[in-house]
């Protein structure tokens, strides 16, 4: 019992360092990709090519003064920032890097990821509601009819995928899809997915979700800087607004695990296990496929312009989530018949 | 939306966007009452950028004026000097060189294409587009550098003077115009892929900001917003000035009415622009570029005197009163954005508040020039 509690207590610690640098450098990365998509060379002044940019950030981040309105419900204004970060952490406790690196493998790791990301999109209603800004308020109401939005087609798809590995435990979803990128989920060719030919759709329906999730571009709604200055952290400064922008990064690195694990398999090596060290199952090639996938949101964000509030819930109610629950529909009759 | 939403007056709130707000593009405030997302009703409200420019045109002499042209709209400056020129030759009679008049059609287009990318940049960033911003500035680089070998400035030209210019291009200028054009009509088409093509624009833009050509001629609307809405109106073309009748060039005209269609207009008239640029170098002269005989003091004989040109964003006319002294008795700028931008009032109402920001980019808002 108490090492497991240690065993906890330490992959919290892991998970903060995990994410903070993983924050610190996806923005060092974002900031970089964004220069080779606009033709400029990006941070280059602080460290050889602008390595020192993150901590320097921060520390003007954290020296900054906190500073509160008049007016504001200052206990609702001063948790949400927290409200944001923490349950992206907790999140990370059941994540299974490899076969061994996971800190609590929960048997109901999917709920608990779903259940805390519902947690996070709270943050931002009560970072609207705290700020008593008009902006705060319109981008945080536009946030949670996102998050209810997509968080149905997210939840049906991830339904599809427990179903066809019978456990809600993340390592379960993982062993079937070991030895080979033709075992992954993704892929209509074996028997355990019942030869389903909506499968990549439903990746990218996940993919879709994830970006809307995580409040980025084209789905930055809730921040939209042209429309609502800052949405709903218009009123944050120092690291109130760190810890916004904190989160938002770990959200995005829980977004592209859960894709990992439920359709990209884990961390298979994509030949199968060849017994050679950089290809065999290992937590390289997870990191490297949820890298790839934090690349390509970084991609679309530096390409594509914002859809509209409107847009956006009708692409969920009008396309994904029916979609999706044919996907449910077919996925369970065809496991029922092979 | 295609259903109108039945909106309530009694469940508003007043949504003060602006004059510190990051799609106003400078210190335009409007006042929106909402409903819900839904605009009610909004009122522009201008002045913070009041400089009194028509009455400083009443205390300085005619050619002391001039530099205050560069100040209305910033990114079409050239168009405004040559407005501010034309007017003072109609009234003084003065002859512009043939040479002089070529090389400020050259010099205006490039400014006219210099200040479209700008508003496409700016406008792709109002929808959330990062991207090609960058791609417009590096263009418009291009453009600044031109003109600043020409002119000596890179944003507030001064590069007209009553009848002729400030100095002569040379060969580097034009070479480099050549290039320029080539490359321009590349990016063109990178743009037509990255942005026109794009789903997500064509979604917010299509049927979105409806301005019908009734209210445009209500308004006074002009340029690109006008010609977007189905008025074949262009003082290049209707009321010729200048050299512009040797040149082979369409005016662009959409009857979209929609963001779309002054989108796809200003678009067009880069590539028209391109061509109008390519035919004056072929065909520039040789010769002076200031007149041989020219009055030492601007003095206007007491009258009333009107011209128009075409700006990047609509017709500017400037009209003054001269009392036959050495400055003006009165003078009028009649500038196209503050009639452009008054449509937003009617036309933005029942909108959703990102649709009305969209559809304010469309209209292509420079508030120095709208505010003087």
């Amino acid at each position: 019992m108490s090492l497991t509690l240690l065993n906890v207590v330490l992959a919290v610690f892991f998970a903060i360092c995990f994410v903070g640098l993983n924050a610190a450098y996806l923005v060092w990365c974002e900031r970089k990709g964004a220069g080779f998509y606009q033709r400029r060379p990006g941070p280059m002044e602080n460290g050889p090519w602008g390595l020192l940019q993150p901590p320097i950030d921060g520390v003007k981040l954290m020296t900054k003064q906190l500073l509160i309105p008049g007016g504001v419900d200052k206990a609702i204004f001063m948790v949400a920032p927290v409200l944001a970060m923490f349950p992206a952490l907790i999140s990370f406790v059941t994540i299974p890097f490899s076969d061994n690196i996971v800190a609590h493998p929960i048997n109901v790791g999917v709920l608990m990821i779903f259940a805390f990301a519902a947690l996070g999109s709270m943050s931002l209603l009560v970072a609207g509601w705290g700020s008593r800004n008009k902006y705060s308020m319109i981008a945080s109401v536009r946030a949670v009819s996102q998050t209810v939005a997509y968080e149905i087609p997210l939840l049906i798809t991830t339904i599809t995928i427990v179903m066809i590995s019978g456990s809600l435990n993340l390592g379960d979803i993982v062993q079937p899809q070991l030895g080979g990128f033709w075992n992954w989920n993704i892929w209509p060719l074996q028997k355990e997915v019942g030869f389903n030919l909506l499968m990549p759709i439903s990746f990218l329906i996940i993919f879709v979700c994830s970006v809307a999730e995580t409040n980025r571009a084209p789905f930055d709604l809730g921040e939209a800087e042209s429309e609502l200055v800052a949405g709903f952290h218009t009123e944050y400064s120092s690291m109130g607004f760190g810890l916004f922008f904190m989160g938002e990064y770990a959200n995005i690195v829980i977004g592209a695990c859960l894709m990992v694990i439920l359709f990209l398999g884990g961390w298979s090596c994509p030949f199968g296990d060849l017994g050679i060290f950089p290809f065999t199952n290992n937590v390289g090639w997870f990191l490297l496929k949820i890298y790839l996938i934090i690349f390509v949101f970084i991609w679309i964000r530096w390409t594509f312009p914002r859809t509209t509030i409107y847009g956006l819930l009708n692409l969920s109610w009008k396309y994904l989530i029916p979609i999706s629950l044919f996907n449910l529909l077919l996925t369970a009759g065809l496991l029922k018949v092979f | 939306m295609s259903q109108p939403i039945k909106l309530h007056k009694d469940e508003t709130f007043v949504l003060n966007v602006g004059p510190q707000h990051p799609a106003t593009h400078g210190v335009l405030r409007v006042k929106m009452t909402m409903d819900g997302e839904y605009i009610y009703e909004a009122e522009t409200v201008l002045g913070y950028i009041h400089r009194m420019h028509e009455k400083m045109a009443e205390n300085r002499t005619y050619p002391q004026f001039m530099p205050n042209m560069g100040r209305l709209d910033y990114l079409s400056a050239m168009a405004f000097n040559h407005g501010y020129a034309l007017v003072i030759e109609r009234a003084c009679g003065i002859e512009v060189p043939e040479r002089a008049e070529y090389i400020r059609v050259i010099t205006v287009e490039l400014n006219r294409i210099s200040s479209h990318l700008v508003w496409l940049g700016a406008y792709v960033l109002d929808l959330g587009g990062f991207t090609p911003l960058m791609y417009c500035f590096d263009d418009r680089e291009q453009i600044l550098d031109l003109l600043e070998s020409v002119t000596g400035s890179r944003l507030t030209y001064c590069y007209f003077r009553f009848g002729g210019l400030y100095n002569d291009i040379d060969d580097e200028f034009i070479t480099g115009t050549r290039a320029f054009i080539t490359r321009m009509r590349k990016e063109l088409k990178m743009y037509a892929k990255l942005v026109t093509g794009n789903i997500i624009m064509i979604k917010r833009l299509k049927g979105h900001g409806m301005v019908d050509k009734d209210m445009c001629q209500r308004y006074g609307a002009t340029g690109p917003v006008a010609r977007g809405s189905g008025l074949n109106y262009d003082v290049r073309k209707n009321e010729p000035y200048s050299v512009y009748p040797e040149f082979d060039f369409d005016i662009p005209v959409d009857d979209g009415c929609d963001s779309f269609a002054r989108y796809l207009v200003r678009m067009e008239e880069m590539e028209q622009s391109l061509r109008i640029i390519e035919q004056a170098l072929d065909k520039l002269p040789d010769g002076p570029v200031n007149p041989k005989k020219k009055p030492k003091l601007i003095k206007p004989p007491p009258g009333d005197y009107y011209a128009a040109v075409e700006a990047a964003r609509g017709n500017f006319g400037i009209r003054f009163v001269s009392d036959g002294s050495k400055n003006a008795y009165r003078l009028k700028l009649r500038s196209p954005t503050y009639s452009n931008m008054h449509l937003f009032d009617e036309a933005c109402q029942g909108m959703l508040l990102a649709d009305a920001l969209a559809f304010m980019g469309s209209l292509d808002l420079v508030i120095p020039e709208m505010d003087r």
